[in-house]
């Protein structure tokens, strides 16, 4: 987990040839070396050992409930944005199992989960994933509820940004003021810049870790050439938002609109699947669940990502609380925007645009909020 | 879980036992349980399977501690005979689409049946059945139910363990989409533009259709409160005609009331 101290990193140019002897330094330190990778028509994230494994030359189109795979026209290795996985699911597990128990003799016998943390790299973390690592942090690395699983994964970490050189159709991180340039929490951050005679990565250097891990791979100084190549691209990217969201007075707004008939009208296109809440990259509800065995010898305790638009996540003596698919979208929505504020002190958003493309229906959580803004000014009380 | 206990504390002596029961089905849910191979033997050491024709000649009165019902009610002698079951059983478990939706020959309470019995059958003097495919519930009061054409093995295993130990199943009733994204298997309908009914259809099945690239197509039922409608727009937006989207809401679940509903909307639509 690295930590960035310096506003004044120091910059250098990788050959896109030479991006291999990175991964190759990373799995000679020990790592496994995470990234994107193509399955069944999706970018997703899983262990690569090489850059072929890597979606070079692909793109993605994102829109409402729709995610389409193409091919670009050049070799970009980062040529995308982001996909339906996110980072959470090495970090905090969608199934763990936390502790077992057998009977022996007349007692009982308890051998809780203890983890050797994996040690990941992570390749290719976008500046609004590093913003939603840093919101789960705050959730699971102090404080009463801390997480060990979580911290031995995370402080293990070794993380590869990479800033966005173009934005998807439902990307707004502008808004959400996470990207598209990596502003800290990152070992390394790559600017990619793809041209005909050249293709080369601009590397911020952002910990001691990182610029150890360079000494290992080749690399050249960084002329004013390159890094003016580099911030045209992100400049490119935060001119291509797919959307906005406008977060002035949010929470106010949310909480002022908590009877509003919209609520409603979302909860008639609303599947309460409950698919926002999973692939959202700072969701981090689970439940859990005690099994046995037939004999009724062994028992252990599961974790799982839960959500709360399941009703068992809501289930209390008597039954489960938010019955309705109104109540529900409300409460995730204002949770995310506003709730999340006073419970953590930052938004729970970060504008990656997953619950967009991923919500089968193409609900549109800037557009559910524009419509509630509306109302206020179409109807003034 | 595979370990066996090493426990050395005495057990109640009698063994409580089961009965596994037949009605209108193809026998796959019943098979499921003698499909569970090595976990078989560990349920014949913890329950006396008592009546289980498809396993065993040997059938022992009742009354039973658990009875599982797979099939859906067709007939007017079984409309008495879920009953009797009822009587002898303290828990009453169905399985399978069949027993609780209906079944894929819950089609005919859309039709006259007796128009299918002319087609099918060379002497349709003989058949004697009702109009109608009725879950077990539309008869008498259930335990529990579990979902799936076929249903899962680890569920039933689940459910047994469940009921020795008495606690809730961990069966879930949300959508499968949940059990996609725990696995990490890219949504077919947004990535591919497949129309899939997993939004609205019951987790369970460890997401076999669409971790092979193909849309759920709804065997293990409605999940809780299913926003149908919404859904089937979703499959229209995709390309699928009225006709398409009335049959992929009766198939083996036909009679369950959600899909039920919706595919009546479709049929009315398309005429």
């Amino acid at each position: 987990m690295p930590k960035n101290a310096s506003n004044d990193r120091k910059l250098v140019v990788l050959e896109a040839a030479q991006f291999q002897a990175l991964l190759r330094a990373l799995q000679d330190g020990g790592y496994s070396t995470v990234a994107p990778t193509l399955k069944e028509g999706a970018i997703v994230y899983d262990e690569v050992a090489t850059v072929d494994e890597l979606p070079v030359g692909k793109t993605d189109e994102h829109a409402g409930g729709s995610y389409r795979l193409k091919t670009r026209k050049d070799k970009a290795v980062f040529g995308y944005v982001v996909g339906p996985h996110s980072w959470k699911k090495f970090l905090h597990p969608p199934t763990l199992r936390l502790w077992q128990v057998r009977r022996n003799g007349n007692g009982l016998e308890f051998v809780h989960t203890q983890e050797q943390p994996p040690k990941y790299a992570f390749i290719g973390v976008r500046p609004c994933e590093l913003s939603a690592m840093q919101i789960q942090d705050k959730v699971f690395m102090a404080g009463e509820f801390a997480d060990p699983i979580y911290q031995g994964r995370r402080e293990n970490a070794f993380i590869v940004a990479v800033n966005c050189s173009q934005a998807g159709g439902t990307c707004f991180c502008v808004s959400m003021k996470t990207g598209p340039k990596a502003q800290s929490g990152f070992d390394l951050c790559l600017t990619e810049v793809v041209e005909k005679k050249s293709h080369f990565f601009v590397v911020e250097i952002g910990s001691d870790r990182g610029a150890a891990l360079l000494q290992d791979v080749p690399h050249s100084e960084a002329t004013p050439e390159h890094l003016q190549k580099a911030s045209a691209a992100v400049e490119q990217a935060a001119s291509q938002m797919g959307k906005t969201l406008d977060v002035s007075d949010v929470k106010d707004l949310l909480y002022r609109n908590a009877e509003s008939p919209h609520w409603e009208d979302v909860a008639r296109r609303c599947l309460g699947c409950a698919n926002c809440t999973m692939v959202c990259p700072t969701c981090f509800c689970t439940t859990v669940e005690e099994v046995t065995d037939l004999t009724g010898g062994n028992a252990e305790r599961w974790r799982k990502w839960d959500s709360c638009f399941t009703s068992d996540f809501s289930y209390v003596h008597g039954g489960s609380i938010r019955t309705s698919s109104s109540a529900r979208y409300r409460h995730w929505l204002t949770h995310k925007l506003a709730a999340w504020d006073d419970q953590f002190g930052s938004s729970g958003c970060v504008g990656c645009g997953r619950c967009i493309t991923w919500c089968p229906v193409g609900i549109d959580i800037t557009a559910e909020v524009q419509t509630i803004r509306s109302s206020e000014t179409s109807k003034p009380k | 879980m595979e370990k066996k206990s090493t426990e050395t504390q005495s057990k109640p002596k009698r063994k409580p036992k089961l009965a596994v029961w037949k009605f209108a089905s193809c026998d796959g849910c019943q098979l499921s349980l003698l499909d569970c191979e090595d976990k078989l033997l560990a349920v014949a050491g913890e329950l006396e399977i008592a009546n289980f024709p498809e396993a065993s000649r040997l059938v022992q009165k009742g009354p039973y501690d658990v009875s599982l019902v797979e099939g859906s009610i067709t007939t007017a002698h079984d409309a008495e005979r879920i009953h009797q079951i009822r009587k002898m059983s303290k828990v009453l478990i169905t399985i399978g689409a069949c027993a609780t939706g209906g079944g894929v020959q819950a089609l005919r309470n859309f039709q006259d049946v007796n128009e299918f019995v002319r087609i099918v059958y060379a002497s349709p003097q003989y058949i004697s059945t009702l109009k109608t495919s009725t879950p077990i519930d539309e008869h008498v009061f259930v335990d529990f139910e579990l979902r799936g054409c076929p249903i899962s093995k680890s569920q039933l295993v689940e459910v047994i363990c469940a009921f020795l130990n008495g606690r809730k199943p961990n069966i879930p009733a949300y959508s499968l989409c949940v059990e996609c994204k725990r696995q990490g298997v890219p949504c077919v309908m947004v990535s591919q533009g497949i129309p899939c009914l997993g939004p609205v259809t019951q987790a369970g099945c460890g997401v076999l259709c669409p971790s092979y690239n193909r849309g759920c197509y709804g065997c293990f039922g409605p999940m809780e409160r299913p926003n149908v409608a919404a859904c089937c727009e979703q499959w229209s937006k995709l390309g699928a005609d009225n006709g398409e989207i009335m049959r992929v809401m009766r198939t083996f679940n036909a009679h369950a009331d959600e899909f039920r509903k919706e595919s009546m909307r479709y049929e009315n639509a398309s005429n």
